[in-house]
């Protein structure tokens, strides 16, 4: 089985906090949701709690970087962008202070609902001048995302995970660049996020019927290096898939439907994801299966895309271990 | 449908529902029964003018969300009855206090106590944290602070289209950090909108623990006051003072009644957990099983057999 990884974020800003002293942890309110309960209790002075007032948060943050200061930014992703939109525009992302906002729970990671679920976060972003966006897919993004985060000189989304967490990666986040996790040549999936480890098992299952696949994992998601993703479609012959844990109006859908626009290829696209619907409460594998999210979403899209049925079964995919999978990625030195 | 058990009884019984659903689950949202039981069971059993549930007893499973393709899709007010001109409707603002809100249908016979059961799972309706599908939800709450603006504006229509039904609210506290609650009273005071009505469950606590530790809001009824709101505090377990409470004139202003609660009341051992109350998730079999025994003796039930 693969690895899961306890608390990855925890440890991880707690180091990278420490060795710069220009960093501050912001909470609103959902500290140990936001697993930096032990750094607030072990590191006061460095830990501003700000309470349930979000909008007045991005303000104060935009005053912070204003004064110097590296402000990281804890909630839910949901509750960073949706009410304190014009505060994120006016007082962080016009002047491009150096805020680093984690968002936690990304789409349907949490039971919560429509109210919780960050379903669109990306299209904001994206559409966000001066926004930069990352996302993490797994433990070692989880552990890199403080420092990469940090690296940007202006404001930074990052989509965090929590809790028990896969390790589907030996190697940090590279910003700007994207993993290459198979090399194949009939169909090309892009993926973000949680949807990495669907396409991870939906990969082997592919394979086993016969479709060689070329598999992408996005972390940097703006900015974008439009170059490398147009060799890996050119590299391709039945086309493009991309599966997401988003809308897919604004997501990496759009974002691969622009550049293939953009550089006038003619290649058949499939984009996965909330097809122009909120979610609503129930658990991660229910509400993957239910908005169609998962690894047999993903099969069936490669189906549709190549026209025609591999008969690839829900047990197929039961069987598909992501180990083999991520020593294949360790081979490639990814 | 009111008073076949007394408000006693009913606030009784949401516990002892909440209650035996957290045992089960090794967790939930146990302390806001604590808080607000009593304020629930008041709201149902006597002050608000609700008809009989329109929707069944047992809840439909999830119908999907609003959309153009969703001819169907309803919310879960018809639990508070039908919309008549003269009948109140009721929002529960924080949408996390869900749990105790399904209890307390179900204490009041608008909901079969296998809705209960239904809590959180997969497919179903009775979501944890309320959704405006939900038994009893009219308006999506999970988002805090949107409450009572959408209340304001619901009484505004319904002053203007002459109905004499008013619109209630429960509130948390932790909503007056967002300043979204003060533009919605000051928004009522400058439409002198008096048919809106909440009551604020003033437990001090918010989900990082006591609301000083994280952000003072300093004297909240003198805040309310100044933007316009009455406001008046009261001991929120004691029902005669909500009784007395609701009779405050506030023409031209909104009414609302600060209940200030104990977060453990009834349930003492609690208190161990303080100051994170918030979501009590057991730590372990052997503090699952003393809160078991102690709550159970509180309650005065049996231990529940949550292995089976
Ligand atoms: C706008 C918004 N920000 C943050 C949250 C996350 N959240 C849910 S409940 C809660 C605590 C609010 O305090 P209160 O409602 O008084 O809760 P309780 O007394 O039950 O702990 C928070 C921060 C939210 N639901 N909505
Ligand atoms: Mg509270």
């Amino acid at each position: 089985m693969v690895d899961m990884v306890n608390r990855p974020y925890e440890r991880a800003f707690e180091q990278h906090a420490l060795a710069n002293p220009d960093v501050l942890c912001i909470s609103a309110d959902l500290t140990s949701s936001c697993e930096i309960d032990k750094f607030r209790d072990n590191h006061p002075d460095q830990f501003l709690s700000m309470g349930m007032a979000e909008q007045n948060m991005m303000s104060f943050c935009g005053g912070l970087g204003l004064a110097g200061f590296r402000p990281f930014v804890h909630t839910f992703g949901v509750f960073t962008y949706r009410r304190p939109y014009d505060q994120l525009m006016a007082s962080i992302a016009y002047p491009r202070r150096k805020v680093r906002i984690m968002g936690f729970l990304p789409g349907i990671t949490t039971p919560g609902g429509m109210t919780h679920q960050a379903i669109e976060d990306i299209a904001v972003m994206r559409s966000m001048p001066n926004m930069t966006i990352l996302e993490t897919g797994d433990a070692t993004e989880v552990e890199s995302i403080c420092a990469a985060a940090d690296s940007i000189d202006g404001p930074v989304y990052c989509r965090v995970l929590r809790g028990s967490v896969p390790r589907l990666f030996d190697t940090p986040i590279k910003v700007g660049e994207m993993r290459e996790i198979s090399l194949g040549d009939d169909v090309l999936i892009v993926t973000a996020g949680i949807t990495t480890e669907e396409a991870m098992r939906a990969t082997r299952a592919l394979e086993a019927a016969g479709v060689s696949v070329r598999h992408l994992h996005l972390h940097t998601i703006k900015p974008f290096d439009a170059g490398a993703l147009l060799d890996h479609i050119g590299a391709v012959r039945g086309g493009v898939i991309t599966l997401e844990n988003h809308v897919t109006e604004g997501g990496i859908g759009s974002l691969v439907a622009e550049v293939m626009a953009d550089n006038g290829i003619g290649k058949k696209l499939r984009r996965l994801g909330l097809k122009d619907t909120y979610a609503h409460g129930g658990s991660r594998a229910y509400l993957m299966r239910y908005y169609g999210l998962d690894a047999l979403a993903l099969t069936r899209g490669v189906e549709d895309l190549l026209g025609q049925p591999l008969g690839i079964t829900e047990e197929d995919l039961a069987q598909a271990r992501v180990e083999a999978v991520h020593s294949l990625a360790k081979a490639e030195g990814l | 449908m009111r008073n076949h058990q007394t408000t006693e009884d009913i606030a009784l019984g949401i516990r002892r529902r909440v209650f035996e659903h957290a045992m089960r689950n090794n967790g939930g949202y146990l302390s806001q029964a604590c808080s607000a039981a009593e304020q629930l069971a008041w709201l149902y059993n006597e002050e608000l003018n609700l008809g009989a549930p329109t929707l069944p007893m047992i809840p439909k499973p999830f119908g999907g969300v609003p959309h153009a393709d969703n001819p169907d899709y309803h919310t879960g007010a018809g639990y508070n009855g039908p919309f008549e001109p003269d009948l109140d409707r009721l929002f529960i603002a924080p949408a996390h206090y869900a749990l105790v809100a399904y209890a307390t249908l179900v204490e009041t016979g608008r909901m079969a106590a296998e809705g209960l059961e239904m809590f959180n799972q997969d497919g179903s309706s009775v979501e944890m944290i309320g959704a405006e599908h939900s038994p009893g939800m009219e308006v999506h709450n999970g988002t805090l602070g949107i409450g009572l603006s959408t209340a304001a504006g619901l009484a505004w229509g319904r002053r203007r289209r002459g109905e004499s039904g008013r619109v209630w609210v429960f509130m948390s506290d932790g909503e007056v950090q967002e300043g979204q609650t003060w533009e919605a009273i000051q928004a009522c005071a400058h439409h002198r909108i008096d048919n809106v009505l909440a009551i604020m469950d003033v437990n001090n606590q918010q989900c990082d623990g006591a609301m000083d530790s994280v952000m003072e809001v300093g004297d909240i009824k003198t805040k309310m006051e100044a933007f316009g709101a009455v406001a008046v505090e009261i001991d929120g377990h004691d029902l005669d003072a909500m009784r007395e409470a609701v009779k405050t004139p506030h023409e031209g202003k909104p009414l609302i009644i600060l209940a200030q609660t104990n977060p453990f009341h009834t349930m003492p051992i609690l208190e161990e957990r303080f100051p994170r109350l918030h979501y009590v998730r057991f730590k372990s079999e052997e503090e699952r099983a003393r809160m078991n025994t102690s709550i159970a003796q509180s309650l005065g039930v049996d231990p529940i057999d949550y292995a089976h």
